[in-house]
């Protein structure tokens, strides 16, 4: 067994690693479904344009300084894109503000092909976190075994600050009952705006660490991810913090052992690697069909 | 605001149908279509290809035909490195009167847009597509470079008997006519010569390759063969510095470019390059040609962010300068003319003397460059060339 | 009543009449190389499957984004199927596979084929996932679209598939013959006719006792259901339909392409096709019809100056350069969604009646202007 791990430790640590950055981006879609009951279509681009903002930043200013940059920079989009796409439709039926979330995601790709002339983009690598280590004989760089422990801590601080806050009290308060909590004297916006604003924090965290992996950022390095990040979300329950962030490293180490199966179960073939990405559909729609509510979510009752 | 925005959007519906009137046909010109990518997974080299027209025009920016002057015109049209979007480009150009078309950078596009140049009955030079299958059975696409079974063997002797592999990990993306079919005829020849191969594919939009390359590690490959667009390329070579890949990585002509170079200085990796032109082959047109790109911050943009001279650029001046070549030999601007002239047409271009054979209009070649990348300089070394059938 | 549902039919035939009389006019006279007749093809197809599109989304209430995945197996299949069998057999397409199929069908049956094969396979992903809801409905058809696209580049289904290679070299529309005649079709009229007809067949199915029930599920599900309509049965049946003529369209898109390959069809291909039938007004059919020509006269044609460096008239390489025409157009997409959000026809048909309403109403306001 240790001999098997021993064997394939390189699969299981980016697995791993790449799964810890799915479960940061999952946050986002999880909060935003708990809360608007929308599929946030746009937030994989977000990500995506905080890798590119980075590759901006970084050529011009130290990294102690871009870094906080780049992350208030991916607030401020999210926290705009809600305010200028998402608010107006409040009252408006579901699906428009989906096709909303469609239309914003097509923008921002559409964006970034515009001022980076449509060439993939280096990205800049970080010291610490782009050093190589070697562990147990598998090479890899620092970012593999920090975004694990990253993402925990991370996840620990924002289920305190919604279990102890007001603000995340307010929170959870709207993902229960959207028209009650308003009568109850809540801001809805507000407690939007603040979903939007920590959704993407973690998606700018989540971009520091996945491109310092894999080192080039194009206007659609955001839009696999994303989705695998959401199928991530509903795997763990939609609207369960907890349950995203395992959603994210099954999603990821599944995916990579996947990627391996001619290696690691010895079956030869080059049918393997084609169905790594859609495993995770297939795996989303077993989910859907078999358990819709996911490993953590609740029941959610129509009401006739 | 609804009414101001809805007039905007009027206005807007009124206004540009007229500014679509087309570009107005002008006195004495000819114009040469430039069917090349500008973005997607091979902009960087197209926009080098591209570049090596550009040059080329601005030397040679008049052609003489039955004694009157015209001047060449190039139209640009961008492929986006994608099949469907190839079409688009293509109907595009066939629209704008061209008398013949330059390209593209990267088989697939070539492909894609073939039958609407057939259509048409407009002729195209490919400049650097190496795919048989583009000009096989058609007498409208014609190329100047070399072909995939040649450079598939060539690259398969190297790793056989240069590099002394017996096991190859060849890893293609999917659905990528070059990627797919340069492995293909890789492992014919390694096979043939008694090794062994190893095969992947990678899906369009991927860019995690840890897995790919820890595969190759577990399967005891001595060489890693991995014909991609530099995009992915620069992903493999970070990734497998990182992974510590311990065996060399072989790859065809699309890794010959800076941003290969780029993206190795300082890395612990051995790459080798198969390629049409190593750099300083031919002094003069280098310099003129770094002295050009240096000349525009937009050129130097275009070129990666540096002057060195990409051997898809001296193709591509080639490219025009047989073009123009053909369109003098026809006597005249029109694509049929062009199309039954540019089977007799010769030029001794800075790649080397172009001549094409009479089956399918491919040029008739048989020296391979082989380049390594000098990781510490970040620059290329150039190896002997190997030459075949002499 | 009678009569004027019959001078009212009458207008709507002698406008179609018209307008295909028109395109045959633009055929024989245009070059064929005409950017007219590449936008109006294009324009044709895609308005075939906005319109299969918007009945799923905007007549039966589904919200479905798994439109990509079924143009995929039709154009597939009607590519496969009409490739001539000494092709199949030669190494010119398939270099790496012995083709399976060793026969070839003619154009008629590939499109029919096009759209059963993705009937069928719409009927076996709508079992289990047409029980879901709104935005996971949405998702796990998305999901289909990526998986069925996998499938077609699996190279186990090489020798069908080609693997993940391009197709070509099938019948495309410049090889398209008169039946029982070896004249060409005119290509355009090609397209609109298989279109027209298609578009025509989901009208007649909106109009009768099923797309009112489509129309009572979308209202509200459980009143439908509570009226005794089989509310499974009858999406199922909506789904099927849909992805029937999607199949159709991806196989004219093959045959407008000339190539085909898997790869294109991704999700945001369904995207594009979705923001057409929100332009054009969700449960419209002509909305639908009127904004694919726009949208694709617009992307292919009208904004092209935007990125080639001049636009009306305005010589601006710097701004005007690649990539520029889809940020401006991904912009007044967002203006329409949020601004517009009811589209060009909202939920109505164009009629003459409503035109000669509405230009009444805007010259009066006009005249009511100018006085005071």
């Amino acid at each position: 067994m240790a001999g098997f791990f021993h064997d394939n430790l390189s699969y299981f640590l980016s697995g791993i690693s790449v799964g810890g950055q799915y479960a940061l981006i999952a946050i986002g879609y999880t909060m935003v479904y708990g809360i608007l009951r929308l599929i946030n279509f746009a937030h994989g681009d977000v990500f995506m344009c905080a890798g590119l903002v980075m590759v901006y930043f970084s050529s011009s200013f130290p990294f102690t300084i871009s870094i906080p940059l780049v992350i208030i920079a991916t607030v401020l989009l999210g926290f705009f894109i809600e305010r200028v796409a998402y608010r107006p439709l409040r009252s408006a039926p579901r699906m428009s503000v989906m096709i909303s979330a469609i239309g914003v995601s097509y923008l921002l790709q559409n964006a970034a092909l515009y001022f980076t002339g449509g060439l993939a983009k280096v990205y800049p690598s970080i010291p610490f976190l782009s050093d190589t280590v070697v562990i147990w004989d598998a090479t890899t760089k620092m970012v593999t075994l920090v975004t694990p422990f990253l993402t925990i801590a991370l996840v620990i601080v924002l289920t305190l600050l919604i279990k102890h806050t007001k603000t995340g009290m307010a929170m959870r308060a709207v993902s229960r009952d959207f028209e009650t909590s308003q009568l109850m004297g809540i801001k809805i916006n507000s407690v939007i705006s603040m979903t939007f604003v920590i959704g993407s924090l973690l998606a700018a965290v989540a971009s520091l660490l996945y491109f310092t992996n894999y080192a080039s950022v194009t206007p659609t390095s955001g839009s696999m991810p994303g989705l695998k990040a959401f199928v991530a979300a509903v795997f763990g329950g939609i609207g369960s913090i907890p349950g995203a962030v395992i959603g994210g490293f099954i999603i990821g180490i599944c995916e990579n052992i996947i990627r391996g199966g001619s290696s690691i179960f010895n079956i030869p073939g080059t049918g393997w690697t084609t169905f790594s990405d859609a495993f995770t559909f297939a795996f989303l729609i077993v989910i859907l069909v078999v358990k819709p509510t996911g490993l953590f979510g609740e029941k959610a009752v129509d009401k006739v | 605001m609804k009414r101001i925005l809805l007039m905007v959007l009027v206005v807007l519906a009124v206004l540009l149908p007229l500014s679509a009137g087309g570009s107005g046909e002008k006195e004495n010109t000819v114009r040469i279509g430039v069917f090349e990518p500008a973005s997607g997974d091979n902009g960087a080299g197209g926009k080098q290809e591209t570049l090596g027209i550009q040059y080329a025009q601005s030397l040679t920016p008049t052609v003489d035909i039955n004694g009157t002057t015209y001047n060449v015109e190039l139209v640009l049209a961008d492929n986006e490195s994608s099949n469907d979007r190839a079409a688009t480009a293509a109907s595009m150009l066939v629209n704008e009167d061209v008398s013949v078309v330059l390209g593209s950078y990267g088989s697939a596009v070539s492909i894609a847009g073939s039958d609407i140049f057939r259509a048409a009955g407009v002729p195209v030079i490919g400049v650097t597509c190496t795919n048989p299958q583009i000009t096989e059975g058609n007498t409208h696409y014609f190329r100047i470079c070399f072909l995939d079974p040649f450079q598939g063997t060539v690259l398969a002797d190297y790793a056989y008997n240069t590099l002394g592999a017996r096991t190859a990990y060849c890893l293609a993306k999917l659905g990528d006519d070059y990627s797919s079919g340069l492995v293909n005829y890789f492992v014919e020849e390694f096979e043939r010569l008694g090794g062994k191969c190893i095969m992947e594919t990678f899906p369009d939009g991927n860019s995690d390759f840890t897995s790919y390359i820890a595969n190759a590690r577990n399967s005891g490959a001595e060489v890693f063969f991995s014909p991609t667009s530099t995009e992915a390329a620069q992903l493999i070579i970070d990734q497998s510095s990182s992974q510590g890949l311990p065996i060399p990585i072989l790859a065809g002509d699309t890794w010959d470019s800076n941003v290969i170079l780029q993206a190795a200085k300082g890395k612990d990796v051995d790459i080798t390059v198969t390629t049409f032109y190593p750099e300083g082959a031919d002094p003069e047109f280098d310099n003129g040609f770094k002295a050009w790109v240096n000349a525009e911050p937009a050129r130097l943009a275009n070129n990666g962010g540096d002057d060195t001279v990409a051997a898809v650029t001296a193709m591509g001046f080639d490219a025009y300068n047989f073009a123009l070549q053909a369109i003098r030999n026809a006597g005249s601007s029109d694509p049929a003319d062009v199309m039954a002239a540019i089977w007799d047409t010769e030029i001794d271009g800075v790649t080397g003397h172009i001549a094409l054979e009479p089956v399918n209009g491919d040029a008739i070649r048989n020296t391979v460059y082989v380049k390594h990348c000098n990781t510490e300089t970040g620059a290329w070394d150039a190896l002997p060339a190997v030459v075949v059938g002499e | 009543m009678n009569r004027e549902k019959r001078n009212r039919l009458i207008v709507i035939w002698v406008g179609v009449a018209a307008v295909y009389l028109a395109v045959l006019i633009c055929e024989l006279t245009l070059r064929p190389t005409a950017m007219l007749l590449t936008v109006l093809k294009k324009g044709a197809i895609y308005s075939l499957v906005a319109v299969s599109m918007n009945l799923l989304n905007g007549f039966t209430g589904l919200f479905s984004l798994g439109q990509a995945g079924f143009m995929l197996i039709g154009a597939y299949t009607y590519a496969i199927l009409t490739m001539p069998s000494e092709v199949k057999t030669s190494q010119s397409v398939y270099k790496y596979y012995e083709c399976f199929i060793t026969f070839d069908t003619g154009v008629f049956a590939g499109l029919l084929a096009a759209g059963l094969i993705a009937a069928l396979f719409a009927f076996l992903i709508g079992w289990p996932v047409l029980r879901l809801k709104s935005d996971y409905l949405a998702i796990a058809t998305l999901g289909f679209a990526e998986i069925i696209r996998a499938i077609c580049q699996w190279d186990v289904l090489g020798p069908v598939t080609n693997g993940a290679n391009l197709l070509r070299s099938y019948i495309d529309l410049t090889r398209v013959i008169i039946p029982f005649t070896d004249i060409p079709f005119p290509p355009t009229l090609f397209v609109f006719i298989v279109s027209g007809v298609c578009i025509l067949l989901i009208v007649l199915l909106i109009n009768s006792s099923y797309g009112r029930a489509f129309k009572a599920i979308r209202d509200d599900e459980t009143a439908a259901e509570a009226m005794g309509i089989n509310l499974f049965r009858h999406k199922e049946l909506s789904f099927v339909i849909s992805s029937f003529f999607a199949g159709v369209s991806g196989a004219l898109l093959a045959m407008f392409q000339y190539t085909v390959q898997a790869q294109q069809f991704k999700t945001m291909m369904t995207y594009e096709i979705l923001l057409i039938v929100v332009i054009g007004g969700i449960g419209s059919i002509s909305g639908s019809c009127i904004a694919s020509f726009l949208y694709i006269t617009l992307s292919e044609w009208w904004l092209r100056g935007l990125d080639m460096g001049t636009f009306l008239g305005i010589n601006a390489p710097g701004i005007f350069r690649s990539g520029f025409r889809k940020l401006v157009f991904s912009l007044i997409i967002m203006v329409i969604v949020l601004f517009f959000s009811r589209g060009i026809m909202g939920d109505k048909e164009l009629s003459l009646t409503r035109m000669r309403l509405a230009f009444r109403r805007a010259s009066s306001r006009l005249r009511k202007e100018a006085h005071s």
